[in-house]
């Protein structure tokens, strides 16, 4: 791998964890809000591949990668069965709906 | 170009993701954009992280979404402010711009540890306590569902009683 190839993937990470970031804010659906930090983790996942080809130990970054996928699907799984807990309870998956405070 | 390639598609499935209105639908794009990621690192020199992700990522993750979808229903989105939706994206742009303009040129330019250990060295060697914590995590995980599953239907049985 070359530095041009070095730096398109540092900007597709970069753009994978941008866009999950503006997901988990702008969006009032918790499964969408799940969705964004998927995409967010993958930005990440990436990440740790690329610093290990670049560091020149792709082991450790491929372990470290493995913790990651990991501990997000369990992240997945517990925030989707929230989810649908949530939906049953107040009827709805829009955040908002959730509070208790007065607006 | 193929890095360029697979980089734009999996930005674009992840846009199409976000800005889809239907969630069945934006759950196959965050499939694609998964399988893309895992050619990514399959490209980067990772091809077993790169199967794990096809796997569990564009697999496992889009059933458990496609699961949560079919419980709660297919429900249309409300429309967030635009005001807000142009704030956010200003300010994660100028982040993503302080960040690449910080890390990028150095962290890039040469390997800096050429020293190699083999993967299952490192998991089963020096990460043991690690692995051992990931596997307690997923049992955690999978009682914690059981749990938030057996209170809900607890409280719908005393409802119908």
């Amino acid at each position: 791998m070359n530095y041009p190839d070095g730096i398109i993937v540092a900007l597709t990470i970069l753009g994978l964890v941008g866009i999950g970031i503006y997901a988990i804010i702008v969006s009032r659906n918790l499964i969408k809000i799940v969705v964004g930090m998927q995409i967010m983790v993958k930005g990440v996942l990436l990440a740790f591949v690329l610093a290990g080809r670049v560091s020149g130990n792709i082991g450790l970054g491929q372990s470290l990668a493995l913790t990651v996928i990991v501990v997000d699907t369990i992240v997945a799984v517990v925030a989707l069965a929230l989810t649908v807990q949530v939906h049953k309870r107040f009827g709805s998956l829009d955040p908002q709906a959730l509070t208790t405070l007065r607006r | 170009m193929l890095y360029a390639l697979v980089g734009v598609g999996a930005l674009g499935c992840a846009v199409a993701a976000v800005t889809s209105k239907r969630m069945l639908i934006s759950a196959i794009w965050l499939a694609l954009a998964s399988a893309l990621v895992a050619l990514d690192m399959y490209l980067l020199g990772a091809p077993f992280i790169a199967v794990i992700e096809l796997s569990v990522g564009a697999g496992l993750v889009t059933v458990l979404f496609v699961f949560a979808i079919n419980l709660t229903g297919d429900e249309a989105l409300p429309v967030a402010n635009s005001v807000f939706k142009w704030l956010a994206l200003t300010l994660i742009l100028a982040c993503s711009g302080i960040t690449a303009y910080l890390v990028f040129p150095r962290s890039l330019l040469s390997p800096s540890n050429p020293e190699t250990l083999p993967l299952l060295t490192i998991f089963w060697d020096l990460r043991r306590l690690d692995t051992w914590l990931q596997a307690f995590l997923i049992f955690a995980g999978a009682l914690t569902v059981l749990g938030l599953f057996r209170s809900a239907s607890h409280e719908s049985a005393k409802k119908e009683e």
